[in-house]
């Protein structure tokens, strides 16, 4: 799960890291008021879930509040267009206020888990501000690395490593150490899967602060914690792919023409390969999960046909712990209450197949049963074209 | 000869009393494989079809002297119940569970270190040498003894692969789902180090997917140690980057873990990979063929 950075830096600074004086703005009044409060110069920043905001007019400067107004007037409501976004961009309907700083210099600092070795890894650099992607690419050397025992924690000598190691003397080892120790304390207690930090500044009054913040976290973990569920913010998300998630179903929106439902993740992939591999686009990516019942088959349905690019759908489902007659009951009740208009491929494999294309035969339905992966891609690729 | 699961493995289910592990049980013992003993705390003493059920895995473990575990237990107890099978010393244990958090499995990996334990998954579907033994959810009906060793992140997908091998008439020495998660115990490495040992499995598939490096190391490994054919898919080349696509561990992040990186990896080390999913037994019979 994704948060804003204002979320994550009030939830960093409950754990002590330090973070520039702010608050979050949902008007161009209360922007105004969030810069009279901090009085001077101050940063008006678009709050959305996509990288790359300064390049992208953002994130700007205003000398005082009046400008801090105007600033949040021009951003407020419009649509921002980054690298990140995309070209449809996201809409602003936030702003963070903070104040302006006196930077002496900018770093990166990064927290995530590397897979390989099974732990969290903190990562350091001197090219703050810069994608953390093109430094790995280009200079990888300027990557400093610290792996954390997780039975032992991050340690204050890793901490002075990598501070040394960016370059830092006199006292600012010691506030970095700090910094790093309740960067990694946030990181763990509210299980998150990348905490990043560019960049990471020093300012000329010898401060060290979190200019910028991102938070994402373990989806799997989320039980455990309410608070952070509770930052959810559904603007920031595809309506279809909210609505797939209340129903517990796992939908992607593609931006191609055959709707796809498939059970298991790897099988909705290679659907999707397939389809591509056929000569067709998929509309989505949608996996009905191992245990699915017929009402999630029938949201399922749904939340396809939904979409109004879709134009043949293909339903390709391998009976493991799934039986097929399950699948086809599901489909034929989705497709009766739901007036289905565009044509419907399925292709069921495995436990009580027999059964489960004897119920779509029978419903009275247009109904294309393919036999096989690639006869299912082929018929609904073809459909799609005479459509 | 099969590779971790034979005629002779004697499986405890951690969870039997539970739905699924009540369903897979039954579909288990209907397979073949012998179920000695399950595991629910606060259940022992009951019986699940003359299966006794105990309270502790140790406990399980001294009166049955189960070999394998295969846990079923919901995804806020399942590090709970990996560690302490581990903990009783079972030489194998299949996590089926989806959805653990990712640090309960890094405290998990950390607590197997120096233990004799194998974890296979979690989240996945689990293993199975046909005709032999089934520890998982996977139909056992679609499988044929051979072979050709199975390796795969995916659920389903593995089923389809293996659907089309068998009927193709190609059985399999032993198929394991090693789990779509980001932090999984058995790799794609160690269980082809496993496959390229084992005698009388002599060629493998091998089925990945976007996200993380283990394709990359699987390909380093099978360039410099594996000299039986692979054949190769890699699901997720029409995914986007930066989406989570189902599975925890499947997403393309900073540009890394693209299908096209692991495909060109793999056949930069020999491997044959399948350009669709629907080809991936014909394209193994191909290289049989030529053999």
């Amino acid at each position: 799960m994704k948060i804003h950075e204002y979320q994550a830096k009030q939830i960093l600074t409950k754990f002590g890291v330090t973070t520039p004086q702010g608050d979050v703005a949902y008007t161009p009044e209360e922007a105004r008021g969030v810069a009279e409060k901090l009085g001077g110069t101050v940063v008006v920043k678009a709050q959305i879930h996509a990288g790359g905001r300064g390049k992208a007019g953002g994130v700007k400067i205003a000398r005082n509040p009046k400008e801090a107004e105007g600033l949040a007037h021009e951003m407020l409501g419009k649509r921002l267009v980054t690298p990140q976004t995309g070209p449809e961009g996201r809409v602003v309907r936030r702003v963070l206020v903070e104040e302006g700083l006196d930077i002496a210099r900018e770093l990166y600092l990064g927290l995530v888990i590397d897979r390989a070795v099974a732990r969290p890894v903190m990562m350091a650099s001197t090219e703050g501000g810069v994608e953390i992607e093109i430094v790995a690419a280009e200079h990888p050397e300027r990557i400093l690395k610290e792996y954390i025992d997780p039975a032992i924690g991050f340690q204050a000598f890793q901490a002075r490593k990598l501070a040394f190691g960016l370059g830092l003397e006199g006292a600012l080892v010691n506030e970095a150490a700090r910094f790093l120790a309740a960067l990694y304390r946030a990181f763990e207690a509210t299980d998150a899967s990348l905490a990043e930090i560019n960049p990471l500044v020093v300012t000329r009054d010898g401060r060290i602060l979190a200019l910028d913040a991102k938070m994402n976290f373990d989806d799997n973990a989320l039980y455990r914690h309410k608070d952070i569920r509770e930052l959810r913010d559904l603007d920031e998300e595809d309506p279809l792919e909210v609505k797939a998630s209340n129903y517990n179903l796992s939908y992607i929106r593609l931006d191609g023409t055959v709707g796809c439902m498939v059970n298991g993740a790897g099988l909705a992939m290679a659907t999707m390969d397939l389809i591509q591999y056929a000569g067709g686009s998929p509309a989505n990516f949608l996996d009905v999960g191992g245990g699915a019942n017929e009402e999630q088959v029938r949201r399922g349905f749904e939340i396809i046909l939904s979409d109004p690019h879709v134009r043949a759908v293909l339903v390709n489902i391998f009976g493991g712990i799934m039986r097929c007659d399950i699948v086809a009951h599901g489909v034929v009740a989705a497709a009766r209450s739901l007036g289905v208009k565009v044509p419907v491929v399925v292709r069921l494999e495995g436990t009580n197949v027999d059964l489960g294309q004897q119920i779509l035969r029978e419903s009275g339905l247009n109904f294309t049963v393919a036999s096989g992966m690639k006869d299912a891609a082929e018929k609904v690729v073809a459909l799609t074209h005479q459509n | 000869m099969a590779i971790l699961v034979n005629e002779h493995t004697r499986l405890l289910v951690q969870g039997i009393t539970g739905r699924e592990g009540t369903f897979h049980t039954q579909q288990a013992v209907a397979y073949g494989t012998k179920v000695v003993a399950g595991v629910t705390p606060g259940k022992g003493g009951a019986s699940l079809d003359g299966i006794p059920v105990f309270n502790t895995v140790q406990e399980a473990r001294e009166k049955t002297g189960a070999s394998a575990s295969v846990i079923f237990v919901p995804p806020a107890f399942a590090a709970d119940a990996i560690m302490e099978a581990a903990d009783a010393g079972v030489p194998l244990v299949v996590a089926i569970t989806e959805g653990i958090p990712t640090f309960d499995m890094i405290r998990v990996m950390e607590s197997l270190e120096g233990k004799r334990t194998r974890l296979i998954g979690p989240n996945c579907p689990g293993i199975i040498s046909p005709g032999k033994c089934k520890i998982g959810i996977m139909p056992g009906s679609i499988h044929l003894p051979g072979h050709v060793g199975v390796v795969s992140r995916s659920g389903t997908l593995t089923y389809e692969a293996v659907g089309q091998l068998t009927a193709l008439g190609i059985g399999q020495s032993t198929c394991i789902g090693i789990g779509g998660d980001p932090i999984i115990g058995t790799t794609f490495v160690d269980a082809l180090r496993l496959f390229n040992d084992d005698p009388e499995t002599r060629a493998m598939v091998m089925i990945g997917e976007i996200g993380g490096a283990a394709e990359e190391e699987a390909a380093a490994f099978i360039k410099a140690n594996v000299k039986k054919p692979v054949v190769g898919f890699i699901a997720g080349r029409t995914a986007p980057p930066g989406r989570r696509m189902g599975h925890a561990g499947a997403i393309i992040s900073g540009g890394k873990g693209t299908a096209r990186d692991k495909i060109t990896a793999l056949e930069a080390a020999g491997v044959t990979v399948a350009e669709s999913p629907a080809l991936i037994g014909e394209t193994l019979k191909g290289i049989m063929n030529s053999e």
